[in-house]
């Protein structure tokens, strides 16, 4: 296996989940929101991973199970939801998703 | 061994940069894709080999063939780029690089000057296939059934949001839909 120091180890999924971060604080379209929402899921399964192979137990990698089943699902509404809401709006823009807000305040 | 977790760090953080940067919705699909494989790699690397094969089956596979038939039915073309481009102005990104580095930094002094002091002895170790099976249907048995009834959720309600509005393609059928639309207005009028 390999003898990469911990501290290391813990750059990688540290420096995915800022990108992920940078991206939903970027971006405006949904969709890409969505998929650096999927990057930051990543980067913590893959702290789980660290942390399980370096304690030697499978408890981590059950996690991540747990974590990919929950990323399917939230991905499958997710998406149902952007296409109506493309479908109805005829953007992906979030800037302009302001249908919940009150008639006065919308600028 | 070592190399190899670097190589496909470089990777994994140079994809995930392009992913989230880029321009165009398929283009940046496919360097998450390639970042999913890089991290799928590391996944195998660390010991984890049946997570590594989960990873490229079902994130890489199944996830993120999803987001390319959403992007597909999305797609405006040429516009869409345009419109990424005047979104993605450096105005736009760079305070809030400014506060992702601020906490990256503050990330780093925590790993490299305050060490997780518990790491135990002897490294990474792989774990098998059959540990993870072991652990997931006995100690995590209602947590499979869990995941489950969620999946089945998420399936219905994906069904349920997805639906299109059912069109009606009689005459008569119109008419009257668009008097109990009508009705159904005054109704909420009313009621305001």
């Amino acid at each position: 296996m390999i003898s990469v120091p911990v501290s290391v180890q813990l750059l990688l999924p540290s420096v995915l989940f800022l990108i992920g971060l940078l991206g939903v604080l970027i971006r405006r379209n949904v969709i890409f929101m969505l998929m650096a929402m999927e990057i930051m899921l990543n980067a913590a399964g893959l702290v789980f991973i660290i942390g399980s192979s370096l304690w030697k137990q499978a408890d981590g990698q059950v996690m991540v199970i747990f974590i990919l089943a929950m990323a399917a699902a939230e991905v499958a509404v997710g998406l149902a939801l952007i296409l109506q809401v493309f479908q109805m709006h005829k953007t992906v823009d979030v800037d302009q998703l302001q249908e919940l807000k009150d008639e006065r305040e919308r600028g | 061994m070592n190399i190899i977790f670097y190589l496909s760090a470089v990777v994994a953080i140079y994809c995930t940069l392009r992913a989230v940067f880029h321009k165009h919705a398929v283009h940046a699909l496919l360097y998450l894709i390639v970042s999913l494989l890089a991290v799928a790699v590391v996944f195998f690397v660390l010991g984890a080999p049946f997570l590594a094969a989960l990873e490229v089956i079902i994130y890489a596979g199944a996830i993120m063939v999803l987001f390319v038939f959403v992007v597909m039915m999305l797609n405006r073309g040429e516009a869409a780029i345009q419109q990424e481009k005047a979104w993605l102005q450096f105005s736009t990104w760079a305070w809030p690089a400014v506060f992702v580095l601020l906490l990256f930094a503050e990330w780093l002094y925590l790993l490299f000057y305050q060490p997780p002091a518990v790491a135990p002895v002897g490294g990474n170790q792989s774990i098998m296939p059959q540990q993870v099976g072991e652990a997931l249907f006995t100690r995590y048995l209602l947590g499979v059934e869990m995941a489950a009834m969620l999946l089945m959720a998420g399936v219905i309600g994906a069904y349920h949001i997805g639906k299109q509005k059912q069109r009606n393609y009689h005459r008569y059928l119109e008419e009257e839909e668009n008097l109990r639309s009508t009705a159904s207005e005054k109704q909420t009028q009313q009621v305001i």
